[in-house]
Formats: C-alpha cells, structure tokens, sequence
C-alpha cells in the first residue's frame, strides 16, 4: 500500500528527512517515533499527499480520498457544531448512509450530547475527539494518525486503542507518537526517525 | 451532479459561518458606505457623473478585496483546508464553492451600495447594473484563485492586493465602460468574455494551486 525508498524532504536549505524506508500494507501497522523536530508530521503529510517529497521514491496505492488523516489540528470548523462539520466531510467523502455513520460515530466517542454544539465550545480533549471521528468517518483505508493519543483522557485513549485494533485488520496504518508502548502491541513495523 | 453537491455543501458551509462569525459581510457593507460617503464629500458638487461612476468602480473592487482576504480566513484556522483536500473528489469544487460564497456577499454589499450610490450621486442605468454582475463574476473567479494563492504565504495580506489589482484592470475597464461609455453592450461583452476565460483558468488551475 505504501513503498518508500530513499525518500527525502527538504524546506529551503533544511534537511527534514533523509533516505527513509519503508513498507506498508494492508494489516499494517507503521509506528514512527523520534524527537521533536525529526520530520514525523512531515513524513506523514507525505504519505496522505499533503506534500511531495523533494527526492526518493513514495509510491501510495490509495486513492486520496480513502485516506483518514488525523493531524495535529483538528482540520474541522470552529463555528460549526460537531453533527455540521461531519456532515459536511460526509458529503464530500459520499457516505451512502451518512446521517447513521455520523450517529454511530458520535455515540462512541461520547459526543452524542454535544452534537449540536460548536466545535468552538469543545475542550482539547473533546476536540480531538471529534478529530478522530472525522477521520474515520469513511472507514478509510489508509489511516494516519499524528499523536492521535494527544489530549485524550483514559475513557478516550482506551476508545481509540480499541478502533485501531478494529481498523488494523481492515486498513493499512501509520502513527506517529511520543508515546509508543501504547501502539507497540499492534505494531508490525517501527520507524525511528532522527 | 455529485460535483455540483460538493459545490453547493462548501458554499452552502461557508454562508453558514458567515452567519455565525458575521465577520466578513458586515465590513464589506461598513467600508462600501463608509467610501461612497466620503467620495460624496471629496467629489466638488460639480463634477460629472463620469466621475462619480468611477468613484462607485472604485469602492466595488476594493469592497471585493477585502471580502477576499477573508475568503480562505476559516480554513486557515486548525488547517481545515487540509480537511478539504483530502475529502475532495475534484479539488476545483473547493474553489468553485468559495467563489460562489464571495459572489454572495459582493453581491448582497452591492445591494446596499447601489442605492447609497444613487442617493449620493446619480442614478444607475441598466448597464451600470449589468456591468456589476459581469464584474462580480469576474472579480471573485479571479479573486479565490489568487485569494487561495496568498493564504499559503506569511504575507497574505499584502500578497493578496499586489497580484490581485494588476488582473482586476480589465473588469476595472469593462465595468466603467459599460457604466459610462457610448457603447455598453461592447463592454458588457468584453467583461463577459474575461469571465469566461478567467474562470476557465481558475478551475483549470486550482488543482495546481492547493499543491504544494
């Protein structure tokens, strides 16, 4: 699903990543671990198409829009509610059944009851929340997560870790985290970067 | 159809964060009054009504300027314009969807400054308002394109009016034509005939533009 060799990024002079390799399929799961500042965001905004690599080779069998990113930003709308933003990226992705997966989703991230709320009046915590289910919404089959574990409190940690077991076997996986012990048991590959 | 969907549930998401936030469409109808008004107080009372339609062009494309800084302002914050990209079949509906929400609040600024205008000054004819449409067409298929251009640089606010003014001189000579000349429906094409090409280009090119 995804092949990488040699792959390089440069802004300007700076050097952000340098010959990473790697590959990744269906059932996979990519953990990449390295300091502040090692290009771990860079590296996934490569793989979601986001930016192109300045030199190697990035093969991505997925098409865009069955990609699921979950960024450091929430990418949603502050001044619409929960149920309007997923509604929206519902309609661009073309859920068939949108109103019910939207539904779902909500119920188990526990923001049913906020769901006509602006994301604006959403703690951290809540936000990422709804990061999460905008990333899952299409079922996507690349799904690539920046610290998704970030802002979390244990209920929300404990969801995720137990959506990520379910996507593995469905989607191929990349997450980038601090905290690798948390997705280690999941893992079938590691990157450490810097 | 399915093109035309995404179209309308970005635009149809964009009036809606204007009517939230009302932070765009209230200081474009703000700054056109607040320009008309002071126009009315420079232009001596015996200046001709050419000048004045002038003046009116003046205010139009600057009002269209500062909607335009903000076109792209939400999708900006939590990069929600990455969020779209992804999500977009045709990343051209993105552009499509704004320009349709930037027509929008010209228009509904043009609405207000129209009739301001002819209190002020002098009456609008037909062409003056045929030549406002084709304007706006132009201005805001020309505007989100570059308008998505400067978002991606540190200077946006200054980018924006340096590459923006230089390609709104036609619509500028079109609809000051069409205002005030002897030949309206020669300038009444003209302008449509940019519209037509600039749009053209900016769907073409939006693809390229949002690449990094």
């Amino acid at each position: 699903m995804i092949r990488a060799r040699g792959l390089e990024k440069r802004y300007g002079d700076r050097r952000i990543l340098r010959g990473v390799e790697f590959d990744l399929t269906r059932g996979g799961l990519l953990v990449v671990t390295g300091p502040n500042g090692s290009g771990k965001t860079t590296l996934l905004r490569l793989c979601v198409g986001l930016a192109t690599p300045t030199a190697g080779e990035l093969a991505v069998e997925v098409e865009r829009t069955r990609v699921g990113f979950l960024a450091h930003e929430p990418l949603l709308y502050r001044q619409l509610t929960a149920l309007e933003n997923l509604d929206l990226y519902g309609r661009l992705y073309r859920i068939p059944e949108r109103r019910e997966r939207i539904g779902m989703l909500l119920e188990r991230f526990g923001l049913w009851d906020e769901r006509h709320t602006r994301a604006a009046s959403y703690s951290r915590g809540m936000l990422q929340r709804l990061a999460l289910c905008r990333t899952l919404l299409h079922e996507p089959d690349l799904l690539v997560l920046d610290e998704p574990f970030s802002s979390l409190d244990d209920e929300g940690a404990a969801l995720l870790d137990r959506e990520l077991a379910e996507r593995r076997e469905l989607a191929a996986l990349v997450v980038a985290t601090h905290d690798p012990d948390r997705v280690l048991p999941l893992a079938t590959a590691k990157l450490a970067l810097g | 159809m399915t093109y035309l969907a995404d179209v309308g549930a970005l635009a149809r998401k964009d009036l809606t964060l204007e009517l939230r936030a009302r932070d765009t469409l209230p200081a474009m109808l703000l700054f056109v009054l607040s320009i008309l008004v002071v126009f009315h107080f420079v232009l001596p009372p015996e200046s001709s009504d050419l000048a004045a339609k002038g003046l009116l062009w003046v205010g139009i494309l600057f009002t269209a300027l500062l909607g335009l800084t903000r076109a792209f302002a939400a999708e900006r914050e939590d990069d929600a314009i990455d969020g779209l990209i992804l999500a977009t079949r045709d990343r051209s509906a993105i552009w499509l969807g704004k320009a349709l929400a930037v027509f929008v609040f010209l228009a509904l600024a043009e609405l207000v400054a129209l009739p301001a205008f002819a209190l002020f000054f002098t009456d609008i004819g037909g062409g003056t308002i045929a030549g406002v449409v084709l304007a706006d067409v132009g201005l805001c298929a020309v505007g989100t394109l570059l308008a998505a251009m400067a978002t991606a640089s540190r200077a946006r606010e200054l980018l924006l009016p340096l590459i923006f003014l230089p390609l709104a001189i036609p619509i500028v000579v079109g609809g000051v034509g069409a205002s005030v000349g002897s030949h309206p429906a020669t300038y009444a094409g003209f302008l449509a005939l940019y519209d037509a090409i600039f749009a053209l280009l900016a769907w073409a090119s939006f693809d390229y533009v949002l690449t990094e």
